[in-house]
């Protein structure tokens, strides 16, 4: 009996130090951001990393998911009559929701434990607090340009993912269903609005912010040596899909409330 | 931010630290002036690098004053604690190099990150730190291909680019062959007639302390059981330091 309560008591003292740390990395950048140096280089280097990183993944991920939408649409939706509606259906759920979701949980996977690897082997080799000692400011010379690089590499991987999503539906009609490619796109471009694709690139840019925040919270957390160095990228993997899936969620109900 | 000039480089002031009720400083209180080299002697896990650390404010004390070169530094933000750690230098007991930059660009990085100095310049410097620890010709290798004692020199030279006010030595001579820690010892040496005259070297190397200090000081259970003059902690009557001489000091 103790002995659990002392698990749910831990357990509950390291949710709370985890959501706390975030918040205070969080607070910590937002302070740093606008002091110079700037690290315009290392920003531009962020960039080159997580868009070369994770652009193939996305991509390939979001052609089969746009095959797959259609494939499945197109088969029940014949049953009550609806077929010429496939690829607004299929642009609805790319554009507002699998389009950024599935690139935030790819990248944000690959990014964010690739993140938390490196800074986790700096922490524990010393190398952030040899920065640190050195006079250097941590936060903005490692942490900002990530996060920087990531608001800017999300929503355009999320773009380039929304496009090759909806070529693999028409893909799908075209080729399986032997549907007209004009049809396809025009009742795409008749039902689906510009709304529909801005809320999606919004997404994806808390996203983006979400998970870089979680891998670069982890790997400064990561204590414990090599071990807790696995530990803490095999941790980051998990956190950064539930954290999307979850405040995907409370994302789109905001978004609907707003935009509606 | 409070500043006071008259004070010596490094001011403790009952200084507590405790890690998840576990407590390492416990009381503690050091002055060191301008042109000393203080060794502070103690068994391992007697929490000498814990010391360190809370002066350079890499860790913030939970009770007590910590004053670095004339400056109050616990309870600063990260942010305000740069510009005073700029001038202190911190030399890691694994040297804490950079491991995706070469030697040079090792040596090199405080002038990039804190000066504007030209190419030439820069290597110049990097060139004549290098020298200094006895490393020329290191330039283009990585840290992974180096030895421990040459690893060791890398990271001395880094911290002495900048020509700190006071440098912090974290068991400089740990897992070192004979050879490298003399040389280590002599370039402490080298250093108070140099570079930087004010030093404190965390070690538990008693010959290493014989060398290069002007005082010693015992950490014991988290306080220091005596400070003063090396030779009168080697004449000390003091238990805790006889047996410390001994190598029979326990701690806990």
């Amino acid at each position: 009996m103790t002995h659990a309560t002392n698990a749910v008591g831990r357990y509950i003292r390291e949710s709370v130090a985890w959501y706390g740390g975030l918040g205070l990395l969080t607070a910590q950048v937002v302070r740093n951001i606008a002091l110079p140096p700037h690290y315009f280089a290392l920003v531009a280097r962020e960039i080159d990393i997580i868009g070369v990183r994770s652009t193939a993944v996305a991509l390939t991920a979001a052609l089969f998911t746009g095959m797959v939408l259609a494939l499945q649409t197109a088969v029940n939706m014949a049953r009550f009559g609806a077929e010429n509606y496939v690829g607004p259906v299929v642009a609805l759920s790319i554009l507002r929701e699998l389009g950024p979701v599935l690139t935030a949980i790819l990248v944000g996977g690959k990014v964010a434990s690739g993140i938390t690897a490196e800074l986790g082997s700096m922490k524990v080799t010393e190398q952030i607090d040899a920065l640190r000692a050195l006079g250097v400011n941590y936060v903005k010379r490692l942490i900002v340009p990530r996060l920087l690089a990531a608001l800017l590499v999300f929503p355009l991987v999320t773009i380039l993912a929304d496009f090759v999503g909806l070529l693999g539906g028409m893909i799908v009609s075209v080729f399986d269903r032997d549907v007209d490619p004009y049809l396809y796109w025009n009742t795409i471009a008749y039902w689906v609005v510009i709304r529909d694709f801005l809320t999606g690139l919004l997404k994806s840019i808390v996203f983006g912010f979400l998970v870089t925040l979680i891998g670069c919270y982890n790997g400064l957390a990561t204590e414990g040596g090599t071990e807790g160095l696995g530990r803490a990228t095999t941790d980051t993997v998990v956190e950064v899909a539930m954290a999307v899936i979850i405040s995907d969620f409370f994302l789109t109900k905001l978004l609907i409330i707003l935009f509606w | 931010m409070a500043a006071d000039t008259g004070r010596a480089v490094v001011d403790l002031r009952d200084v507590w630290k405790a890690f998840d009720d576990k407590p390492v400083l416990q009381g503690l209180s050091l002055t060191l002036e301008k042109g000393t080299t203080l060794a502070v002697m103690g068994g391992s896990g007697s929490g000498k690098t814990v010391l360190l650390r809370t002066i350079d404010g890499l860790i913030a004390p939970d009770d007590g004053e910590v004053w670095l070169l004339g400056t109050r530094i616990d309870g600063l933000r990260e942010e305000q604690l740069l510009p005073v750690r700029r001038r202190a230098g911190y030399v890691f007991q694994g040297a804490a190099l950079f491991d995706s930059l070469s030697v040079f660009e090792n040596v090199a990085f405080p002038l990039r990150e804190h000066t504007r100095l030209g190419e030439g310049e820069i290597t110049d410097r990097v060139h004549r730190s290098l020298a200094l620890v006895g490393l020329p010709d290191t330039d283009d290798l990585l840290p992974g291909a180096l030895s421990g004692g040459m690893r060791k020199r890398v990271g001395i030279a880094r911290t002495l680019i900048v020509e700190p006010e006071v440098v912090f030595f974290d068991e400089p001579t740990a897992g070192l062959d004979p050879t490298n820690s003399k040389l280590v010892a002599e370039l402490i040496n080298e250093l108070k007639k140099g570079v930087c005259d004010t030093s404190i070297v965390v070690t538990h190397d008693l010959e290493l302390a014989d060398a290069v200090a002007d005082r010693m000081a015992i950490l014991y259970q988290g306080r220091f059981a005596e400070v003063g003059t090396p030779a009168e902690i080697h004449r000390s009557s003091n238990r805790i330091v006889r047996d410390f001489l001994a190598g029979e000091l326990r701690e806990g």
